[in-house]
């Protein structure tokens, strides 16, 4: 299968600092694809490096299998919603969503025409004579959306486009986003520093860390089978153990909360750890304790039940042996 | 209670008191000296002058400003001066956009600060300094004519300076030497509009107008722009005023016919026509006011 987008030993530096570092990707036709990772993880420079608005450093950039290194963006088959929307503030919502069309010479009538569809297909109908002033901030967000859209590009980029809505908005847009994608079938490259946001919506998940992915997986291997010590802690929370500590072979080992049942008194058995209950966090249909094991402390989320338990009352940690992940450094 | 504090506690609880106390003597200045002295002016454009006894009669009418039009002589001198004011405009807008626009694009952190400086810096010297300077530079004798006949060009600067109207007997004694002088005394209040309005273009913009498929030149006329354009008018306002206003460049590098200016200080110096000066002071007023109202509409007060 052709590659949409195709990254080969791709870096961008600042001077000395290396946004991206030798990164390898490669992005499949239709797929909703994610760069998951904190500031300044480089997750961001590599989305602007495939739209064009940085220069790579070295390396190549393969956009539906051409070398597009060093085309400018408005060569290349992509358009992007940014962070900030971007939306021309000296112009209505028509002019905006027309834009793409006006700079190819594309006839008034025809434009307008392409304009009511895209505004139906946002659900933005109707807003044609307003200015982006004069819009909410949900309304902007599609309005970019319409606009970036309307060239029907082989390629969407979105920089983290919902940072700005509030959370009932934004799983709303995240909802919409995703069945947009699917009934279009363009490419979409997402990124955002929301975990829960990237694994809801994506085919597939890359996760930067200082310039480099540290994983590149299907949501469901990325929480479950973290690789890194940093992928386990960033996606999903939690505890990491050394090897040693549980009588196994030196390396790092990770451990969901979820998975860990917290068991009143000392108990032994395998796949335990004895320790001393620290704190309870009642969340309602959950509870959180954190445990003191030896010099560690570790989290352990379950149920809400009666467990009789407080603090400082000794405690065993049991889990199942599959639910202890081997993790590796980073490569 | 001692009286400081009952003083303190009020304005603290009435703002509004506090803002007047701090507002009124300035506007009692603003209002009295140079809003009253400016009124008083405009009011002695509505006297005339007594021919007989060189007094000025305090009855309104309108024989100074029939005096001021009537006279073919006159009406040149108002269509000179607003003819300069425009072309000085012009050309300003022409030279300062690129130097702005290198300035707000192309530069950063330390080279930026730099020329700033070299746009702020002629303001920092006397205007009179940089006037005489000019007219020592532009002089027959001068570092320009020098540098041309250097070149073996003394025959083009010659050509040029023997063209009707803008030519002279020499640059610093032309409209052209004049026009020169304008244009570099004016040009950083034009630069400093243009660079605050180019800077408050959010980048993201120019990278969504290439991202949708614009060349360079479609962004900058689509989107930069119409966004720059109250910056230029609001720079415009400052040339245009100034130059319409100005006596001592004309006086200094310029040919025997009068500009407003040079014609309200010699009627209320030397011939003591005070109404007559006054309405050639109004006349600028009026073309200003006119200019604003154009120029608000291209948003220019924004811009400011």
């Amino acid at each position: 299968m052709s590659s949409a987008v195709r990254l080969i030993q791709l870096s961008c530096h600042f001077g000395s600092v290396r946004a991206v570092d030798r990164v390898d990707l490669e992005i499949y036709p239709g797929e909703f694809f994610s760069m998951l990772g904190p500031s300044g993880s480089g997750k961001t420079t590599c989305l602007r490096l495939i739209g064009g608005f940085e220069q790579p450093t070295s390396g190549q950039i393969l956009l539906f299998g051409e070398d597009a290194s060093r085309l400018p963006p408005y060569a290349r088959d992509v358009n992007t919603v940014f962070q900030d929307y971007a939306l021309f503030p000296h112009m209505n919502v028509r002019d905006n969503v027309a834009y793409a069309l006006m700079v190819r010479g594309v006839p008034r009538v025809e434009r307008y025409r392409r304009v009511e569809e895209m505004l139906e297909l946002v659900k933005l109908a109707g807003l044609g004579d307003r200015r982006p002033g004069q819009l909410s901030g949900g309304q902007r967000q599609r309005v970019a959306l319409a606009r970036a859209l309307i060239n029907r590009p082989r390629l969407l980029l979105l920089d983290e486009p919902l940072g700005a809505l509030d959370l009932k908005l934004r799983e709303e847009m995240q909802i919409e986003l995703k069945a947009l994608q699917r009934q279009l079938g363009i490419t979409f490259v997402y990124v955002t520093h929301d975990q829960g946001e990237a694994l809801s919506m994506s085919d597939r998940v890359a996760v930067f860390n200082h310039g480099r992915i540290e994983q590149l997986d299907n949501p469901k291997q990325l929480y479950e089978h973290p690789r890194t010590e940093f992928v386990a802690r960033f996606v999903g929370s939690a505890n990491v153990l050394e090897g040693g500590l549980l009588g196994l072979p030196e390396g790092k080992f990770a451990l969901r909360p979820e998975r860990i049942r917290v068991l009143p008194g000392l108990q032994n058995g395998a796949n335990s750890l004895l320790g001393t209950l620290l704190d309870i966090h009642y969340l309602g249909s959950q509870t959180r304790y954190e445990v003191q094991v030896g010099a560690e402390r570790l989290t352990a989320v379950g149920p809400s039940e009666e467990l009789g338990l407080k603090v400082g009352d000794a405690v065993t940690l049991r889990w199942e042996s599959h639910a202890l992940r081997p993790l590796q450094g980073v490569s | 209670m001692t009286l400081r504090r009952r003083l303190s506690d009020a304005l603290y609880l009435r703002p509004v008191f506090l803002l007047l106390l701090l507002l009124i003597p300035p506007l009692l200045w603003l209002g009295i000296v140079y809003l009253g002295s400016l009124f008083n002016l405009m009011l002695y454009s509505f006297y005339s002058l007594n021919d007989f006894t060189g007094q000025v009669e305090y009855r309104l009418s309108l024989t100074a400003f029939q005096q001021l039009f009537s006279s073919p002589a006159n009406v040149d001198i108002v269509l000179r001066t607003t003819l300069m004011a425009l072309v000085v405009t012009l050309a300003c807008a022409a030279i300062g956009f690129p130097i702005a626009y290198y300035i707000t694009f192309y530069t950063r952190g330390s080279t930026r600060t730099f020329w700033y400086l070299m746009v702020l810096l002629p303001l920092w010297s006397s205007y009179l300094v940089k006037v005489y300077a000019w007219r020592l530079i532009l002089a027959g004798e001068g570092v320009v004519s020098w540098f041309f006949n250097q070149l073996g060009l003394g025959g083009m600067l010659q050509g040029i300076l023997s063209a009707p109207v803008i030519g002279g007997s020499s640059l610093s004694n032309s409209y052209l030497g004049m026009f020169l002088v304008f244009t570099y005394i004016w040009l950083p209040y034009m630069i400093l509009p243009i660079i605050a309005a180019l800077e408050r273009v959010p980048r993201s913009l120019i990278q969504a107008s290439a991202d949708l498929g614009a060349r360079p030149a479609q962004t900058f006329r689509k989107v930069i722009w119409p966004l720059v354009v109250p910056g230029v008018a609001a720079g415009s306002i400052f040339t245009f005023s100034l130059t319409l206003g100005d006596y001592i460049i004309p006086q200094v590098v310029g040919q025997p016919g009068f500009f407003i200016g040079q014609m309200v200080y010699v009627q209320q110096g030397t011939a003591g026509n005070l109404p007559l000066a006054a309405a050639f002071s109004v006349v600028p007023v009026v073309i200003i006011a006119v200019y604003l109202l154009v120029v608000r509409r291209l948003g220019a007060f924004n811009a400011l």
